[in-house]
């Protein structure tokens, strides 16, 4: 059956941005109180061990992971925090990823979520207990059955031993342990004690990644699935104007046609039928002139505001001081809108059976995606059953405040009930929006004779990510978005009369976060203008930092260990150059250097060495791993990446034109972790982005004497 | 109708000839240890052995390989010694992150080891660079090809 939808002239509300979306949005989750900023907050509450934790009766433990599994190895370092202190044996030991659910709030957000590269650090106390509280139970149950008390007894290896050699399995105490009652306050073991904390541990998901059986939300299989695609307007913001599905007719498998808030559906048997629909569908589009942005105009209107005063983020004590400079450095920086693009095409699989509904989904947002399919089809939250799924890649593009694409589905899914799996194509996604925003900085910044900094004048320009959001309320504060000028106006940087103003601008082009969020820009400009500042001091970049950063150990030990392990300071072969940058993002610390040649005019990274201090190391394996990701990811944006706007459309489609590392271009890298004086863990999934970038430029300028500025890289020619 | 072989069984199909040969593979099959990255042979996420060749499935038409036989992630035969040593290396090296590209990066690295079991750090890159990997694994993939190959008995 084909619905050919007459011609409407009026609309509902549609997503012109993420502004006017999220603002009518009612979810129901709880967020923080107002003032605190997301992962500042948390402190852990005793929870029920049955949410996180099962017992089989062969002795398998399977920890109920309350984050997204997307590549960041949560799935092994959860249950090694949960495992460290039931004393169980880790070769039983599976991970399961949890359902939407209150219970699996992350307790630095206050409602569930996986970002901000907190699962481990707001998981730490919890699960811990979660698994003390478990075993104390497994230990009461061995010692009521046994007539003795629970201090005779003793647990580990998932046997707990009793007086006279007594010995049961935790499997089979499980059931019994279950009615006893949950031990409100129990001890956690000193870190001398661990076992498992701290040691390199292979993932636990490998051999099923290996043989291909993992389902990710893509592979999700039902009964009569259809497949759905839509065709999304071609600039944002546009309206459909009309709808002509005559050829879709005609094309065999093709079910649905139908209108939704973000374009027009396509609904078939196989996603061939449906891809073949969309592309024989006609519609036609009503986009006013406004819309009709391009990047380039967008870049000199932003460079213009740069020069405006505008919101303060931060004032100078001293505003004029930077005249009495001896020598200053002023310059613009220029960074494109940047596409996610995880491997795993964004889909979204509904069935909508009226009185409720179930949906498969790898989402970094499970009660903010239920609350927002709940809504569509008019249910209670409790009423939409959300299965985490297993996600290929994310970045961000999965934690979406406006849950574009679940909408999307379930849209589809209310309108033809029948089981539906939305699937975005790869052009779908580069073009689809809810990027890391478009900014431009302008810095003026003067040193005295000693170069010491005696003045830094910061202005940024772009979108926010927060503002419309749910999350506006405490992140966004007079006017200015906390994540567009993180990294810049908390500098740990000894500068005098730091002065920072943000330009918020808005525009139909979605925006969101992507890894790292707003360090992905702030610490280039940071980290290239320091290094500019040392150049024009006549000083070593490190000794420079290092001058400027004496108040905080961490950064300094970082930035030292990179530099020791890098050879900082020994002579390179000619046409090599190094450069290093040190950043703080997400409680972490991390230095990196790049070192760099120049081949036919592109920049060519043979190397990067990293340090990182991220507080207790979990698991150094999956540690190293998350910094190896984080620079291959970062180096994408800084040599290849750029999404970029022609009268409102935008001119990528797929991975021939939005360029990503391959393997034959990515450098050596090494990662050496520092030992922290920290006695927790902070954030290892982001902090590796933001130094790479900076480390790159500066190795080109040591190299070339030119200071890039405009990102990608890979738009300008070296020599 | 389009007759031919996925993983040594004899398959029919009688839909549109020019759906590309992943969709075959994943909608009508149900293998769907082969992915879909980009459609376009850009990524190598739908990586699968032609005739012992890695070939990206999303950009073949099932009509071309009426009479061939496709071997998908799934039917990869675990006692074949490539097979063996590159999904051990995998998991030695830890290489897995969210795992989606993995299944056309293993296809890849069996086709490479199969026909050259020592092969250089640029032959392995030259191999490997139609796969693309968001997690950015490419370093451990490096290691465990060359673990992989090193298992096999390459030496360079």
């Amino acid at each position: 059956m084909i619905k050919s939808p007459k011609p409407v002239t009026t609309r509902r509300a549609f997503l012109k941005s993420a502004a006017a979306v999220s603002g009518a949005l009612v979810i129901g989750f709880w967020l923080p109180e107002k003032g605190g900023r997301a992962w500042a907050q948390g402190t852990p509450k005793p929870v029920h061990p049955n949410a996180f934790l099962r017992i089989g009766k062969d002795g398998t433990v399977t920890v109920i992971v309350k984050h997204l599994e997307f590549g960041q190895g949560v799935t092994t370092s959860l249950p090694m925090l949960i495992a460290e202190e039931l004393e169980c044996d880790w070769t039983k030991v599976k991970a399961e990823l949890a359902p939407a659910g209150p219970e699996f709030a992350n307790l630095a957000f206050g409602m569930q979520g996986t970002g901000g590269s907190s699962s481990v650090s707001n998981s730490w106390e919890q699960f811990r207990t979660v698994g003390a509280q478990a075993r104390t139970m497994l230990v009461s149950a061995a010692a009521a059955q046994w007539k003795v008390k629970p201090e005779a007894c003793k647990a580990d290896k998932g046997f707990v031993t009793g007086p006279g050699g007594k010995k049961a399995s935790y499997g089979q105490l499980a059931e019994a342990a279950a009615k006893m009652p949950v031990p409100e306050k129990v001890a956690l073991k000193a870190p001398k004690d661990w076992k498992l904390i701290g040691k390199a541990t292979k993932r636990i998901d490998s051999q099923e990644k290996v043989d291909a059986k993992t389902v990710f939300g893509m592979d999700v299989k039902r009964p009569n699935l259809h497949v759905a695609l839509v065709l999304h307007p071609p600039v944002f913001g546009a309206r459909v104007a009309g709808i002509n599905a005559e050829k879709v007719k005609g094309v065999a498998g093709v079910t649905h046609v139908v209108e939704i808030s973000g374009g027009v559906a396509v609904v078939g048997k196989s996603f061939w039928a449906a891809k073949k629909g969309r592309d024989a569908l006609e519609v036609q589009w009503d986009t006013p002139e406004a819309l009709k942005v391009s990047s380039d105009k967008l870049t000199a209107q932003y460079k213009e505001l740069a020069k405006q005063p505008g919101p303060s983020a931060k004032k100078a004590a001293d505003p004029n001081a930077i005249k009495t400079a001896a020598k200053t450095v002023s310059a613009e920086y220029e960074f494109p809108f940047l596409a996610h693009a995880p491997m795993e095409p964004l889909n979204c699989t509904v069935e909508f059976r009226g009185a409720e509904a179930e949906i498969w989904a790898g989402s970094q947002f499970q009660m903010m995606d239920q609350g927002a399919a709940a809504k569509v089809f008019g249910l209670a939250p409790e009423k939409v059953k959300l299965h985490t799924m297993a996600a290929g890649g994310g970045f961000g593009r999965r934690a979406n405040p406006v849950s574009d694409y679940i909408v999307e589905a379930c849209e589809i899914a209310k309108e033809i009930k029948v089981p539906v799996k939305l699937i975005w194509t790869r052009e779908d996604d580069i073009k689809g929006g809810f990027y890391r925003p478009a900014y431009v900085h302008r810095v003026e910044a003067g040193i005295d004779a000693k170069g010491k900094v005696v003045g830094w004048n910061h202005a940024i320009v772009g979108q926010s990510i927060i503002a419309g959001t749910p999350f506006e309320g405490f992140l966004v504060k007079n006017g200015i978005d906390d994540t567009s000028v993180e990294g810049v106006a908390d500098s740990p940087y000894d500068l005098a009369n730091l002065d920072v103003t943000l330009h918020t601008t808005k525009s139909a082009i979605p925006s969101l976060w992507w890894r790292s969020v707003g360090h992905t820009h702030t610490a280039f400009v940071m980290e290239t203008m320091v290094d500019e500042l040392a150049a024009a001091a006549g000083q070593d970049p490190v000794a420079f930092r290092k001058v400027l950063l004496a108040k905080h150990p961490r950064h300094v030990a970082t930035l030292e260990l990179a530099a020791a392990k890098a050879g900082w300071g020994k002579p390179l072969p000619k046409g090599r150059a190094r450069g290093i940058a040190v950043h703080e993002s997400f409680g972490s610390v991390c230095a990196q250097v790049a070192e760099i040649s120049i081949e036919g005019g592109a920049v060519k990274v043979h190397r990067v060495v990293a340090a990182l201090d991220c507080g207790v190391v979990v698991n150094p394996l999956t540690v190293e791993a998350q910094v190896q990701s984080a620079i291959v990811y970062g180096l994408s944006a800084v040599l290849q990446s750029e999404i970029t706007l022609k009268d409102g459309q935008v001119q990528q489609s797929n991975f021939h034109n939005y360029g990503v590392l391959r393997i034959n271009e990515t450098p050596k890298i090494e990662v050496h972790l520092v030992a922290s004086t920290l006695d927790k863990p902070t954030g290892v999934g982001e902090p590796g982005t933001p130094p790479v970038g900076p480390a790159v430029a500066n190795a080109v300028a040591a190299l070339t004497g030119k200071r890039p500025r405009v990102l990608p890289l890979g738009k300008t020619k070296w020599a | 109708m389009i007759k031919f072989f996925v993983n040594g069984e004899p398959v029919q199909f009688a839909n549109d000839p020019d759906t590309p040969l992943l969709w075959v593979l994943r909608d009508n099959l149900g293998l769907v240890g082969t992915k879909f990255g980009c459609g376009r042979a850009q990524c190598g996420a739908c990586t699968v052995h032609i005739a012992g060749e890695a070939e990206r499935s999303c950009s073949i038409k099932v009509s071309a390989v009426a009479g061939k036989n496709v071997n998908t992630i799934e039917g990869l035969t675990p006692s074949n010694p490539v097979v063996k040593a590159v999904k051990a290396a995998w998991v030695d090296k830890d290489v897995v992150q969210c795992g989606y590209c993995q299944p056309g990066q293993i296809m890849s690295a069996v086709a490479l080891l199969a026909k050259n079991k020592a092969p250089t750090d640029a032959q392995i890159d030259d191999a490997m660079e139609g796969n693309l990997c968001r997690c950015g694994t490419y370093p451990r993939i490096r290691e465990a090809v060359k673990t992989a190959a090193a298992s096999l008995g390459g030496k360079r």
